[in-house]
């Protein structure tokens, strides 16, 4: 295991005590893309900045390649590259020096640095802009940037904050198939992210974490499987009298997790749906059925299901 | 060499690196390092051993700017200059790249502990220091009207004071950079910067405030009358000054203080 997360707990005092992270236990093995799920105040960030050596835990262990983070960050930092959620780009040197430096802090000698930098610098299409100063740059280039640079010195873990936040659908592509690049390569990637759809495509597993704590783990598909592979079927009625009977027949139909009554008419969740349009179509027909609407399995119902909350309220 | 072992010469090069990237950013700005350096000295040197001394008795600031002044005040100005470049290298920009930039992020994430971080900063100003305070030697031979000519008869004390008071400045910039808050620096050259100059024997030698004992005792607390007296030691010996040996002693004591209550600051900013 490269990255292993121990009852990691942090709580924040100041004026107001914050339990960030509470308790969370988590693996990754080496090469895979971990994703970590979770709305804002999750526990996501300070999760990363304990394994990066920037926040110290209240308790627990992280270790990165058996090295613990607390006890031996410097060797650590050796280990890992971080991509922070906010542009942290040194201001005072052009693009192609932001890497040049990087690499000279981890010991490269001055021609490898220059080699190193140059062939990021092609490989993320920045080589035009190698003389420009990070203000200059749009956010989508600056992330380029800073992804470069936090792989420049080839480490094994690569930490990714909340990578695709604030970028354009262009360059969160293009950020897209640079961490599917990297992962061909062989590094262990994870992510933070409150898209559904990142997390969806590109992680090999995922951690849904809420109020601190871990609430699924698996890989995306399975978690789409074993917790929430529902359909929701929303149904828009003209008539609302009589409608329990309906919902308690409904509850009791095989593969039917639950039935309620909603503003415009009801909603039915299914783990299956075989076989249930017909019947349901037929059932509403007695109360003026004016729309149905049908949403599939995703990571999206399996979060609502989790934490009762739409991720991105 | 393997990541995953642990290698001493790693850090090194790590701190090299450090250092690498501030000179980088200083042979950027080269000419606003020395202007911002050497106008004040050269401003001060002109006017109270320049101009006033050819105003004639007629004036009574004459007195005050006689020849000898300027001997007094060639370590009183090396002493503010190690000052305010400590401050400028050190406390500007540290408290811009804690701001909201967080710039500071991809130095503390270098494979070196973080205090070795925080020294580089240190020893990156009083590298400024030393050369803003060695510049000030020829401008007090050139301008005055009486060239002053700096007068060291023992080396190793000379440079042992030189790099002792320019760590001690770097280490108060840590203090001030990682303490106060952006927008409250400006104030703070007013409140701290200014008064502990002023009072800080940089005009006058120590031994002189004789007559008025409860300021002579007073300035004791201020780290600034160890540099000057320090240098006026090391650089004009024939004007009276302490003895070495509690000049050395308050600025080992100074330094290592202030040092370790920077430190404190800068950790506490990057580690949360």
């Amino acid at each position: 295991m490269i990255v292993e997360i121990e009852k990691l707990t942090k709580i924040y005092e100041s004026k107001l005590r914050v339990l960030a992270v509470d308790g969370i236990d988590l693996v990754m093995k080496q090469g895979e893309i971990f994703g970590l799920l979770g709305p804002n105040g999750a526990g996501k960030t300070t999760t990363i900045s304990v394994a990066t050596t920037r926040t110290l835990p209240t308790s627990g262990t992280v270790r990165i390649a058996g090295i613990d983070v607390v006890k031996h960050p410097a060797h650590a930092r050796r280990l890992i590259g971080v991509v922070p959620q906010f542009n942290t780009l040194d201001r005072s040197l052009t693009v192609y020096e932001n890497i040049y430096f990087h690499c000279r802090y981890f010991g490269f000698s001055h021609s490898h640095a220059r080699a190193r930098s140059l062939e990021l610098l092609n490989q993320f299409m920045l080589s035009e802009r190698k003389d420009v100063y990070p203000p200059q740059l749009s956010g989508g280039l600056a992330q380029r940037v800073q992804i470069a640079r936090a792989i420049a010195h080839r480490p094994t873990v690569l930490f990714l904050d909340e990578p695709s936040a604030g970028l354009d659908p262009q360059s969160r592509m293009a950020m897209w198939s640079a961490v599917e690049g990297l992962h061909k390569e062989g590094i262990t990637v994870l992510l933070t992210t409150h898209y559904m759809e990142e997390a969806d495509s590109l992680s090999d597993r995922l951690a849904i974490i809420d109020h601190g704590r871990v609430l699924a783990l698996g890989s995306p598909d399975k978690l789409k499987q074993t917790l929430g592979a529902h359909t929701v079927f929303d149904l828009k009625l003209k008539s609302h009298e009589r409608l329990e009977p309906l919902v308690d027949k409904l509850s009791r139909h095989p593969g039917v997790t639950s039935a309620e009554i909603t503003a415009e008419g009801l909603r039915v969740i299914a783990a299956s749906s075989d076989g249930l349009l017909p019947e349901l179509v037929q059932a509403a027909a007695g109360h003026g059925l004016r729309d149905l609407q049908i949403t599939e399995p995703s990571l999206e119902t399996v979060f609502i299901q989790l934490t009762g909350r739409d991720l991105r309220e | 060499m393997n990541k995953f072992e642990l290698h001493p010469g790693i850090y090194v090069k790590a701190f090299l690196g450090l250092l690498l990237r501030d000179l980088r950013v200083l042979t950027r700005e080269f000419l606003p390092f020395l202007l911002r350096v050497g106008m004040q000295p050269l401003l001060f040197l002109f006017v109270f051993t320049f101009i006033l001394p050819r105003m004639g008795n007629g004036n009574p600031m004459a007195v005050g700017g006689g020849t000898d002044f300027g001997t007094i005040l060639l370590p009183g100005l090396m002493a503010v200059a190690i000052m305010f470049s400590g401050i400028a290298a050190v406390a500007l920009p540290l408290s811009s790249e804690f701001g909201i930039t967080r710039e500071i992020d991809d130095r503390v994430m270098c494979p070196l502990p973080l205090w070795a971080v925080a020294l580089e900063k240190v020893c990156f100003s009083a590298m400024q220091s030393m050369v803003a305070a060695l510049l000030v030697i020829p401008m007090a031979y050139y301008v005055p009207a009486s060239p002053v000519r700096a007068d060291v008869r023992n080396w190793f004390l000379f440079l042992l004071v030189l790099v002792m008071a320019s760590l001690l400045a770097g280490s108060l910039g840590l203090v001030i950079g990682s303490t106060v808050n952006p927008k409250q620096i400006g104030l703070v050259f007013s409140i701290i910067i200014v008064p502990i100059t002023f009072l800080g024997c940089v005009y006058y030698p120590w031994a002189w405030l004789g007559k008025i004992p409860w300021l002579q005792y007073g300035v004791l607390f201020n780290p600034i009358v160890y540099i000057s007296e320090g240098l006026r030691a090391a650089v004009t010996p024939s004007i009276s000054h302490m003895p070495w040996w509690a000049i050395l002693l308050a600025l080992l004591f100074f330094t290592s203080a202030l040092a370790r209550w920077g430190l404190k600051g800068f950790l506490g900013r990057v580690l949360s």
